[in-house]
């Protein structure tokens, strides 16, 4: 009998061996471990074989049973591994061939660079204030500083707006910067509390309009951004280290920067601010002109006339502010030609952002 | 403004290298933008530079200060001549075609020889024939010339970088040294500087040189005014009579007779030409060269002239007014313009009529001339305001003009006047009449400004003491007085030296502190009274202490309150999720034309729209605010599809509304989106999808109002008439219309220049759709029910909207339908003409318990009960 049992096992055992595909097994399991297979036909007539050998033919049958068992389930995972083997090898695609083209959408580039100016100052503590494009004559110059006929006006030529009255000298116009704002900030900040206003640390973003000839240099509209910080202990050598600290957020932090004596109608003292060029590291080269700086900002301490046009008294409170064009920021970093691109909305342009 | 390095070498001594200077000076607020060599070696290396570097070095061993002893003629050209010049070393014979030598052609041996600027053999110069844009040089190399050994020259201003000139050689004063490299005898370095309207006082060679003295800790000198006044007494010869002081605070008169009109040495005219000004003869060199040197624009009469005219007006002498000019009023300019004159003109006149644009231009009728013989000098103050307006009305920049309209402190003109009589005297001869004529009748008030170190701290946050901030300000010729003040309890009295009485109170604390009393020098104006001077000093103080030297500090100010943009944060949110839809932000041009956003309507069907429109517009297409937002993204689809036929952009902004009553336009943010071509890309692995339309762009509208988180959005039939009637929706919360947006009217595409794709497109009010954004919104809790899922279809009448079917079933549902989606619409054959089927599928869900086939069954049947007698539809088996 238990010669019986080593030949059944055999007989699985080279039956297996011969399965070449995953397809065979089932039918090997049938066969071979199936309800009438040889191996349970033995448990079957166990009632025919001597009483004293059932012990041992019932244990070695099933040590057979479960040697079989085994033997299915490893020819199984070896068949498996060279199934997997067999597609890893036969599967090959060109990856070369493009990718699926999935429609995308871009923030313009002036917004991009308005948002990494917003997230810099609101780290700082500046917080985002909007005012109108259309602006009278008193706000957008007299309330500055700048009275009728004065020579700074000449760098901003206006558009002026016809309202179909006479105006005098209070025309209607296109603002020329963003610094109105400050004046309607500053009023409404001052109206909530006249006689101890409250500290001012805004930044005022933009569209700005000058009557200029459109050339690869100059629009006639661009967007700013400005900064107003007023408080009781404001001083120059805190505008020189927000606007430092500003370059270092915006440019790199160990992105140099200067400050030159400058003049601006609504502050004083006034300075621009230069960066190391961020494109030769200073050593000097074609967009620095070979000076090492890039023009970045014009700033300068609130002219004592504009905090009192405001509504902060110029004896007890001091303050600074300064201004930024995103178009020039925007054309330095990705070495753009033309200031004409940022309007023209030609997807060639938007689309590289 | 050009300034040469050697003209402020006489008045201040300059010790730091040239790049170094123009760095301080940037610094300091002279911006240099250029430095011009002219004849020194440029700076080597491709190092980084302060200023933008141009010009030519003259190479000190080849190009020198030659003599010419003799000008012969050629033997075999007339328009040549041979020159025997001497270099210092030896003869040579220079042949050259100068016509400024042809003079002295065949008159033997000179008496004095012509000193000229010769380049010998190998030398390089500019080559001045070259036609490039280019600056190309030439080395000079032995040739025969008409048969005459050539290999050397006399040089021309082109030939060496100074100026075009070329009709001539240069001829150098008589005393320029033989031999001498001319790079020593003329060399110079040309700054330019850029002058901010408030630098106006140093538009001139002594305020640059004041500048360069504060900075650099060096003393300024003073141009000589000392003048041998050898002739009668100016009294009685002239009358000044003005009108109004406040448009001529000032004017004063000089007088030189017997003058000789020449040429002004080279040296002068050099100097000129380096500045920028044409040399002309040496009286107006004079006048223009005492300008630029001290900043006080003088204007010279020929006095026979003047006194011919008085004669005729049978006066004596003549009487010279200063007055408004009248409306209609005329006058020939020295450049024999007629020109109409602006009550705001002021003008110089005698007797007779007008003279001159004060400030701004002289009359060709009293100008000095080559007959000239007795020059009244004129210097004076003028309104600036006046000045520029008329310097505008005009379309007449000039030095002077530029100068007076920028403010001159009236100080100057008598100073002005003795340094161009004194200059006139050296370069023309003649004898200078004694004393002025000096009326003065305005003198401004130079501020007095109190400061102390304190408010040095608390405006620039250095500490600066007494003595260091006099020093800086001295340095500006600002005069300082220091006074010692009590300060109370830290309140800084004005009461000078008195004692206050501390009588027990224990809190009282008293200190002393400086008052520094500032008075303006009297060359400048742009410093104010009271606390603005306060703020001019400063920067006056900041300039020169260097701003670099500041150090940074962070605000230790309190922090404002927090006020939040919430209209800010709600459009950069939809810009977001519009820029995560897929589409592109473009930003436009908000001035336009009504012509143009007329297009957005059928033809003829514009309405009439108030614009708010330009005085002065830069071009048609250009000339008022926009009043549409979708005029803008039309214009922009139209600009691209061209390139590609595929255009999905987004623009947020505002349009500009003119009200009635109100002095201002009200500017109202906008978002409006256009969409139009394939939905898809075109690639390689899908060939060809459809069109996007209607529910491409209702898909994006859904998707960004729900990011929102508005409660109760409605569409409903729109009458937008841009928009096809049929295919246009009306966007509702709860009452409220935020927008529409539709496919365009085909009538609309035909003003654009637009294919027959369809375009979608849409428009939303952003002030009314913020105001109804909710602040924060509900999260449903994730049940832990089993949802039952199951598929209803119905059939029903076309016209029945799909939105009707779904707000029914959705009622019907009740709390346990969680989720409706329509899946499928289908038209044809199966359900039959004028019908449609709608497939939906549902998700039912019990939040606490699982839900029975029964409940479920019953929702179904009521659903279905409702859709047949409410709407007219049957279940689609
Ligand atoms: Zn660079």
């Amino acid at each position: 009998m238990l010669e019986k049992i080593g030949e059944i096992k055999k007989t699985a055992l080279d039956a297996l061996a011969k399965i070449e595909g995953e397809e065979g097994l089932d039918q090997w399991k049938v066969t071979h471990l199936g309800r009438s297979s040889a191996i349970m036909d033995v448990f079957k007539n166990m009632g025919s074989v001597p009483k004293e050998e059932r012990g041992n033919v019932g244990r070695t049958a099933n040590q057979v049973k479960q040697a079989l068992q085994a033997a299915l389930d490893e020819k199984k995972e070896a068949l498996h591994q060279a199934e997997i083997q067999r597609a890893l090898q036969e599967e090959k695609i060109d990856i070369t061939l493009p990718g699926y083209a999935i429609p995308r959408g871009r923030l313009h580039p002036t917004t991009q660079t308005l948002r990494e100016i917003y997230r810099v100052f609101a780290d700082m503590g500046f917080q985002i204030y909007r005012s109108r494009e259309v602006e009278t004559d008193e706000f957008n110059f007299q309330l500055l500083n700048f009275p009728p006929h004065h020579p700074a006006r000449e760098m901003q030529d206006s558009f002026y707006v016809d309202s179909g009255e006479e105006r005098g000298e209070n025309p209607i116009l296109l603002r020329t910067h963003t610094s109105p704002g400050q004046i309607r900030a500053m009023r409404e900040f001052t109206a909530e509390n006249p006689d101890n206003p409250p500290p001012v640390r805004i930044i005022l973003p933009g569209m700005c309009y000058r009557y200029e000839q459109v050339s690869a240099r100059s629009e006639t509209q661009f967007t700013q951004v400005e900064g107003l910080a007023v408080g009781h202990d404001v001083t120059f050598s805190d505008l020189k280290g927000t606007l430092s600290d500003f370059a270092r957020r915006m440019f790199g932090k160990n992105v140099d920067s200067r400050f030159r004596a400058s003049h601006f109608p609504f502050t004083e003292p006034s300075a621009e601010m230069d960066i190391e060029c961020f494109l030769c590291g200073g050593a000097g080269c074609s967009v620095c002109k070979h000076t090492g700086w890039l023009e970045i900002l014009g700033c300068g301490m609130v002219h004592p006339n504009v905090l009192s046009n405001g509504g902060y008294d110029p004896e007890r409170y001091s303050g600074f502010a300064f201004g930024m064009g995103p178009e020039r920021i925007t054309m330095l970093r990705y070495h753009i030609e033309d200031i004409r691109y940022f309007w023209a909305n030609d997807m060639r342009f938007l689309e590289q952002f | 403004m050009k300034t040469p390095l050697s003209w402020l070498k006489e008045y201040v001594d300059i010790e730091l290298p040239t790049e170094e200077l123009a760095r301080r000076m940037t610094l300091a607020g002279l911006e240099v933008e250029e430095i011009r060599y002219v004849g020194y070696p440029l700076p080597e290396g491709d190092k980084r530079r302060e200023a933008k570097i141009t010009g030519f070095a003259w190479d000190p061993d080849e190009i020198v200060v030659g003599a010419i002893h003799e000008v012969m003629p050629h033997p075999n050209a007339d328009r040549l001549v041979l020159c025997r010049l001497e270099d210092g070393e030896e003869e040579h014979t220079v042949l050259t075609g100068a016509p400024n030598l042809f003079p002295y052609k065949g008159k033997g041996e000179l008496d004095s020889p012509l000193k000229v600027a010769y380049a010998r053999e190998g030398a390089t110069v500019i080559d001045a024939y070259s036609e490039s844009e280019e600056t190309e040089y030439t080395t000079i190399q032995r040739k025969k010339i008409r048969g005459v050994d050539s290999y050397s020259m006399a040089c021309s201003e082109r030939e060496l970088g100074i100026s075009d000139e070329h009709e001539g050689i240069i001829i150098l004063d008589e005393d320029a040294p033989t031999g001498l490299p001319l790079v020593d005898y003329m060399g110079d370095v040309v700054f330019d500087i850029a002058i901010t309207p408030n630098f106006a006082r140093d538009a001139n060679i002594i305020g640059v040189a004041r500048e360069i003295a504060a900075i650099t800790g060096q003393e300024l000198r003073y141009p000589d005014l000392d003048v041998a006044q050898r002739g009668d007494p100016i009294q009685g010869k002239v009358k000044i009579e003005i009108t109004d002081p406040e448009l001529n605070p000032r004017f004063a008169f000089g007088l030189i007779e017997n003058v000789k009109i020449q040429p002004s040495p080279y040296k002068v005219r050099l100097r000129l030409k380096l500045s920028g000004v044409r040399a002309i003869n040496a009286l107006v060199d004079a006048t223009n060269y005492a300008m630029l040197e001290l900043g006080e624009p003088l204007h010279a009469f020929d006095y026979d002239i003047l006194q011919a005219r008085a004669q005729e007006a049978g006066a004596a002498a003549p009487t010279i007014i200063t007055r408004a000019a009248k409306q209609g009023e005329t006058l020939v300019t020295l450049d024999d313009e007629e020109r109409q004159l602006d009550d705001f003109t002021v003008l110089v006149t005698d007797q007779s009529g007008p003279l001159a644009l004060a400030g701004v231009m002289g009359g060709a009728a009293s100008e000095v001339h080559e007959e000239t013989t007795n020059v009244l000098l004129e210097g004076a103050a003028w309104n600036m305001i006046n000045t520029r307006r008329t310097v505008m009305s005009q379309n007449l920049p000039s030095e002077a003009a530029y100068r007076f309209s920028r403010g001159v402190h009236p100080e100057l003109a008598p100073q002005g006047v003795w340094r161009g009589l004194k200059l006139m005297h050296e370069w023309a001869g003649g004898t200078v009449s004694q004393g002025l004529v000096d009326e003065y009748p305005l003198p401004p008030e130079d501020p007095t400004v109190e400061i102390t170190p304190g408010d040095v701290r608390r405006w620039l946050g250095i500490d600066l003491n007494v003595e260091e901030i006099v020093s800086i300000l001295e340095s500006l010729a600002f005069t300082c007085r220091v006074s010692e003040r009590l300060s109370v309890n830290g309140e800084q009295s004005s009461v000078n030296g008195e004692q206050s009485s501390v009588n027990g109170h224990q809190s009282l604390t008293t200190d002393h502190y400086s008052l520094i009393t500032v008075t303006t020098p009297k060359h400048r104006l742009d410093i104010g009274a009271g606390v603005v001077g306060k703020a001019d000093l400063m920067e006056e103080i900041a300039r020169v202490y260097g701003y670099d030297r500041v150090p940074e500090t962070r605000m230790a100010d309190a922090l404002p309150p927090q006020r939040g943009n919430r209209e800010l944060d709600i459009e950069e949110k939809l810009r977001d999720m519009l820029v995560n839809l897929g589409l592109q932000e473009v930003i436009s041009h908000r001035l336009t034309s009504p012509e143009n956003e007329a297009r957005r309507f059928p033809a003829g069907e514009a309405p009439k729209e108030v614009y708010a429109p330009l005085v002065n517009p830069i071009s048609p297409e250009r000339s008022a605010l926009r009043r549409s937002l979708l005029a803008s993204v039309l214009n922009t689809v139209e600009g691209n599809y061209r390139i590609q036929d595929r255009v999905a952009i987004f623009e947020i902004g505002p349009v500009f509304l003119p009200h009635e009553g109100e002095e201002l336009p009200v500017e109202s943010p906008r978002l409006a989106m256009a969409i139009t071509g394939p939905r898809s890309l075109p690639d390689w692995g899908t060939a060809g999808t459809r069109e996007m339309d209607f529910y491409d762009l209702k898909g994006i509208v859904e998707t960004a109002l729900g990011a929102l988180h508005l409660d109760g959005i409605r569409y409903e039939r729109g009458g937008n008439p841009s928009f096809h009637p049929g295919k246009c929706a009306d966007v509702f919360v709860g009452e409220e219309k935020i927008g529409s947006f539709g496919e365009l009217h085909p009538l609309v595409r035909e003003n654009y220049d637009l294919p027959e794709t369809t375009l979608a497109a849409a428009v939303f009010d952003l002030s009314a759709l913020t105001a109804l954004v909710p602040t924060l919104f509900d999260v449903d809790s994730i049940p832990n029910q089993p949802p039952v899922l199951e598929d209803l279809a119905v059939v029903i009448d076309e016209d029945v909207p799909a939105e009707k079917v779904a707000a029914l079933i959705r009622q019907t549902g009740g709390k346990i339908l969680t989720d409706l989606r329509l899946f499928d619409v289908y038209r044809g054959d199966q359900v039959g003409e004028g019908k449609k089927s709608l497939a939906y599928s549902l998700v039912y869900q019990h939040p606490e318990r699982t839900l029975t086939d029964k409940e479920v069954a019953k929702v179904r049947k009521s659903i279905v009960y409702r859709v047949e007698r409410e709407l007219g539809g049957k279940l689609r088996e």
